[in-house]
């Protein structure tokens, strides 16, 4: 089974419930955790332990001068400005190439040659018995989060229960990270805001075909909106997440509510039993 | 020599902008013929590297002088491996005024180092 954790609204805690969620199933179960929030991963701080680091490339054009006659079509094809054919010489950008191999293919004398390039890595690591933790990490001011999310979720792939922590927002990082999902847990928060994305993310569940499920964390007690939102949706709330002080300084040095805080084990591992409930 | 001076709008009378690559318009000036040219901005909603492909588009009109107000870093490189020459317009006056103070030797070239 594939479980993806998303938010729509960043610092909702989709990497509080997704470490807490992978800690209580490790217990029983083999479980991969593959944090695919790729310009910021931080599943890593919950789980110290040593990685092995695999580096991800993505192909970018080299121009054979000896073929090149600055026709101009390579420049004109690329909508992401990688390439700019000025006076006599092609200048590359390779931080603004999306791969698309385009230029490649428009280029009528054969000039482009496709590179690879590395834009990131992948980090695994085992830090408990039963659960491994693959990170996907983009390289600062690079723009191929697909890329590396797509690689991280390869090292993942076969394995029987993996869980995705997704990056915030609904745009293509997200929708990477829950292709191929057969859950996805959307955590909210009691705030206008948390309400307003948590919309957004559940739209792009559905519109995926993928059953979904909410977790309302920070929760003043004043959750009748988010309530009536997913009663509205057929949207079950599996779990509520109190706002309180307790759980923010076990959260403020790394640790785990569900490892560190009694009667916490017993909550995520009901909210586990929810979801491997629904099956793929 | 052809000198492009981004614009809010078309024509001479319209306000010079001072962003190079999201200008709304660029206007083109023939100085051998006096010939005035605007054209809407294409890349003004492109989501991201429209330095380097305005440079391009500029390139092949045969453009050698740009006057704007900034110029970012891929356009910057993008200028110089042109060999265009740059200048900045600080004011809020014309396209007609930035192109008078240009003729007049009174703006200061915008380093693309």
């Amino acid at each position: 089974m594939k479980i993806a954790i998303a938010s729509g609204k960043g610092g909702t805690g989709k990497s509080t419930v997704a470490a807490n969620l992978a800690w209580v199933l490790a217990r029983s179960r083999d479980i991969v955790l593959v944090d695919c929030d790729v310009e910021e991963p931080n599943l890593h701080l919950y789980f110290p332990a040593e990685e092995t680091d695999v580096p991800v490339t993505a192909l970018v054009p080299e121009i054979d001068f000896e073929r090149c006659n600055f026709c101009g079509e390579c420049g004109k094809f690329c909508r992401f400005g990688a390439l700019a054919v000025v006076k006599d010489t092609v200048l590359t950008f390779p931080y603004l190439c999306h791969s698309c191999g385009g230029c490649a293919l428009v280029c009528p004398r054969g000039a482009i040659k496709e590179v690879p390039r590395t834009i990131g890595k992948v980090s695994c690591s085992r830090p408990l018995p039963r659960l491994v933790l693959i990170t996907g990490v983009l390289n600062e001011g690079e723009v191929l989060a697909p890329s590396v999310i797509k690689a991280a979720k390869v090292f993942a792939e076969g394995h029987p229960l993996i869980m995705y922590d997704a990056s915030p927002g609904i745009a293509c990082p997200v929708i990477d990270t829950l292709e191929g999902s057969d859950y996805c847990l959307l955590v909210t928060e009691s705030t206008p805001f948390g309400l307003h994305d948590l919309r957004l993310a559940a739209g792009v569940a559905e519109e995926l075909g993928i059953p979904a499920g909410v977790v309302i964390n920070r929760s003043d007690g004043k959750d009748e909106e988010t309530v009536a939102f997913c009663r509205e949706h057929d949207l079950p709330i599996l779990a509520t997440i109190p706002f309180s002080r307790e759980i923010a300084s076990i959260q403020n040095r790394g640790g785990l509510i569900a490892r560190d805080l009694p009667g916490w084990e017993e909550r995520f591992a009901a909210l586990s039993d929810a979801i491997l409930e629904v099956g793929p | 020599m052809i000198i492009c001076i981004t614009a809010r709008a078309g024509g001479m009378d319209a306000q010079a902008e001072q962003r190079f690559a999201r200008a709304p318009y660029f206007t083109f000036v023939n100085t051998e013929t006096g010939a005035s040219e605007s054209i809407e901005n294409p890349l003004i909603d492109a989501s991201g590297g429209v330095g380097p492909r305005a440079v391009q588009m500029l390139s092949d009109r045969g453009v050698t002088v740009v006057i704007t107000g900034h110029v970012g870093g891929n356009a910057a490189r993008a200028l110089a491996a042109g060999g265009f020459k740059v200048f900045a317009y600080p004011g809020s006056g014309s396209v007609a005024d930035a192109l008078a103070a240009y003729n007049a030797g009174n703006l200061q070239p915008i380093s693309l180092a």
